[in-house]
């Protein structure tokens, strides 16, 4: 097998890169992290004429070399060092018709690092549209290379360009303007005392802050003594090598581009008067987040309760199919229901990255950071935290992996960290049974006071999401540059192809990075609460049948006692009562203990949980509320759920951090985990400390 | 006349003159932002910030913060 040829994308945003990407590989790739940091690293191998493989980086999309974010970091840490496995044998820098003359600034700088360089020009179709004309021949000699018109939306060159890739040791190495110029002396003493080493290079080592890996690490050192300006003169001197570079490019463009201004149509404008106006950008923006909402909430629960059933049909056959035994209730209670609660959130993700897939391919996620950002910026938020937040109130999980397109890691981290406070679905059915037993019916200005509640408390997530941000804002101390500067890219119609495959690969992730830990708690719970030590829980059979032999109850009726005596003297019933005299200033006795224990693996488990421990036996609503009303506080002889206790259990469950697949999803998205345990510990404590107060207040 | 991009109204345009290099992030004068250079106020955010700007045919939004530190003529107009 001969050696594949390494390949590295490189270009602006919104040039379509990730499209080239996509054409280039198709289905033949796969997204992972950088060791160490959470910018996406996204890969694959391309089949090229005669055989020939290449490996194909899809790089961060950056403006320059100049980085100044994590993800532009990567861009520059790759192509500075030979020595990296994916440095590449060809760089090829994707451009847009419509923008050249700024997508060529970067693309100078490329072919200063005298690596082979192929220029894309990408969204050819828009050629006529906007009456641009390219003199092609003239281009390639004057930049050095070899050119691709191509257009990823009519798939039109993309086998010119893997030519191109093939011959790639055909291409020109020279430089196409001489950088040095702009401080000659200031070069030349640097090739001096560097005589070995590529100019440029050392250039951008000496004004970049980023972490140059091992290899380089000592001569940087060495640059460092060498280092005779200041900061402010490195970035006059940087402004000046900019100038200098537009200059060469606007020469370039002079004699190689034409543009005839009276064909050329602008949508973009007459667009934004309208998406970006003060009243109507809002009220456009709201719909349109009101539907991404709805079909999250609504067309969700279809395929989500089509999964709960077959996932709840799969345990009952294997149940019915295997001999009985540890290892056949291992498999039926454990192993399938944890597969099942990750397949059940996939519904949710898929659609909440349809709808941002096609919010960003269309250019419109950079008109709600424009609306936005005034907004959130006083939060320590960013313009983009909007759709997280908005769309945690269906789901933490999906929100949370939508924060990846936040630039600024301050904000993204205070985005995640927050948005565990938005209710989500899952809160919903404990809000509803408690709100239904402990507030009374009645209506204040027409509305009634279960609804008020209810509209409170997600008020009451919002506020605890937005006031947290606040004080994160203020004690995070993390060095990040949050200038502003956003492009607003022309709108395109969405490639369907762009936006499957990211919806493909998002489910993806969760699926295989969070999945994994949700299965093992999932598991761990079941054990716990399967299984109890000593005589009660062993024995429960024959101590249930003793006690009641006498009361001829029915054999379903006698199951359940069962079920619910085995449940009090397993491992998490146990925990139940261990946490009942940390848990009864709050109103709440050992079995709502187990239910809040048990419900750590979803917040919904806990009405399931009462329905086992009150030996209730259906999971109607109305049937475990008639009987959790009947349920005596063994301490005051009162209802154990009235009002005090029910306000403080709800608010216990608006700020407890109780869902083991979001602590998973903070940690894959983090890559450490620090982050999802703080949020545990301290929501978790901060629920206790609210709900407490409300009890003690109340009562 | 001179002012700083920060006072001009929606819809007006001008010629760049001047960017103080230390308060403006390199980033904007790689996407255009250099003296010379033609710019227009497309659109604002409520009380003026962010503002939408056509800087010589790339389209972006910058902070009122950073448009200060920009300075245009208008007298062109």
């Amino acid at each position: 097998m001969s050696k594949q040829i390494n390949v590295a994308l490189i270009g602006n945003p919104n040039t379509g890169k990730t499209s080239v990407f996509n054409a280039l590989t198709g289905l033949n790739q796969k997204v992972g992290n950088y060791p160490g940091i959470t910018v996406e690293k996204k890969e694959g191998i391309c089949k090229l004429p005669r055989g020939v493989k290449a490996h194909i980086i899809d790089l961060p999309g950056t403006y320059s070399l100049n980085a100044s974010s994590l993800d532009e970091n990567v861009v520059i840490e790759l192509l500075l060092n030979k020595n990296d496995k994916d440095f590449p044998d060809v760089a090829v820098v994707v451009s847009d018709v419509e923008n050249l003359k700024r997508n060529l600034l970067l693309y100078t700088q490329i072919k200063d690092l005298e690596i082979p360089t192929i220029l894309v020009i990408n969204m050819s179709d828009r050629m006529e549209y906007k009456g641009i004309h390219l003199d092609i021949p003239y281009l390639e000699q004057e930049l050095q290379t070899k050119i691709a018109l191509i257009s990823t939306r009519k798939n039109k060159g993309i086998d010119q360009l893997k030519e191109l890739i093939t011959n790639y040791k055909d291409l020109s190495v020279t430089p196409c303007l001489n950088a040095s110029e702009i401080d000659t002396a200031y070069f030349e003493k640097l090739r001096q005392a560097f005589p070995n080493q590529l100019l440029y290079k050392l250039w951008l080592v000496i004004t970049q802050d980023v972490n140059f890996g091992k290899v380089d690490r000592n001569q940087i050192e060495a640059i460092n003594s060498f280092k005779t300006k200041g900061k402010s003169d490195l970035k006059r001197l940087q402004q000046k090598e900019t100038i200098k570079r537009y200059q060469f490019i606007n020469n370039t463009l002079k004699k190689g581009q034409t543009i005839d201004l009276s064909n050329a149509k602008d949508l973009r404008i007459k667009l934004d008067r309208i998406l970006t106006h003060k009243i109507w950008g809002y009220l456009i923006f709201f719909v349109i987040l009101l539907t991404i909402f709805q079909a999250i909430y609504d067309w969700a629960e279809v395929p989500m309760d089509f999964i709960d059933s077959t996932f709840a049909s799969l345990s009952e056959w294997v149940k019915n199919v295997l001999p009985e035994g540890a290892f056949t209730n291992l498999i039926a209670e454990g192993v399938i229901p944890g597969l099942g609660g990750i397949v059940i959130f996939i519904p949710q993700i898929a659609f909440l990255f349809l709808f941002i897939a096609v919010l960003e391919e269309s250019g419109y996620m950079s008109r709600v950071v424009f609306l936005m950002d005034r907004i959130m910026r006083r939060f320590g938020l960013s313009g983009k935290s909007v759709v997280p937040l908005i769309s945690g109130t269906a789901c933490a999980i999906p929100a949370i992996m939508a924060t990846r397109n936040i630039e600024s890691w301050k904000e993204r981290l205070i985005t995640i960290l927050v948005t565990p406070f938005t209710t989500c679905s899952a809160r919903l059915p404990v809000y509803l049974i408690i709100i239904s037993l402990v507030i009374p019916q009645g209506r204040f200005l027409g509305l009634s006071y279960q609804a008020l509640t209810l509209m409170l408390l997600y008020l009451i997530g919002f506020g605890a999401a937005i006031f947290s941000a606040w004080l994160l804002n203020k004690i995070l101390k993390i060095k990040s540059k949050t200038f502003f500067v956003v492009e607003m890219p022309n709108y395109k119609v969405p490639l369907l192809k762009n936006v499957a495959l990211t919806v493909l690969e998002k489910t993806k992730s969760f699926v295989f990075g969070a999945g994994k830990i949700i299965l093992a708690i999932s598991i761990v719970l079941w054990f716990l609460a399967s299984y109890g030590p000593g005589e009660q829980f062993n024995n429960a059979e024959e101590i249930v049948t003793a006690e009641y032999a006498t009361d001829n109850l029915s054999q379903d009726e006698l199951d359940q006692k069962i079920a619910s005596h085995k449940l009090e003297h397993s491992f998490i019933g146990i925990a139940g009562h261990a946490i009942e005299p940390i848990i009864r200033p709050l109103g709440y006795d050992w079995k709502i203990g187990i239910a809040i224990v048990s419900s750590f693996a979803a917040r919904e488990v806990f009405v399931g949980t009462l329905a086992t421990i009150y030996s209730v036996g259906s999971d109607e609503e109305e049937t475990i509320k008639n009987r959790m009303a009947k349920e005596i506080n063994p301490v005051l002889g009162t209802p154990l759920f009235n009002f005090a206790s029910g306000i403080s259990l709800l608010l216990f469950y608006a700020f407890a951090m109780q869902c083991m697949s979001t602590l998973a999803i903070v940690k894959r998205e983090t890559n450490t985990w620090k982050w999802p345990i703080l949020q545990l510990t301290i929501m978790s404590a901060f629920a206790y400390v609210v709900a407490l107060i409300a009890y003690q207040f109340l009562k | 006349m001179q002012v700083t991009l920060a006072d001009i109204k929606r819809g007006q345009q001008g010629v760049i003159t001047d960017v103080s290099s230390i308060h403006i992030p390199l980033k904007l004068l790689e996407m255009g932002c250099l003296p010379g250079n033609m710019v227009e106020l497309v659109q604002v955010a409520p009380f003026a910030d962010p503002m939408y700007l056509n800087i010589n045919g790339t389209h972006l939004a910058i902070r009122k913060e950073t448009a200060i530190h920009i300075l245009i003529d208008i007298s062109n107009e």
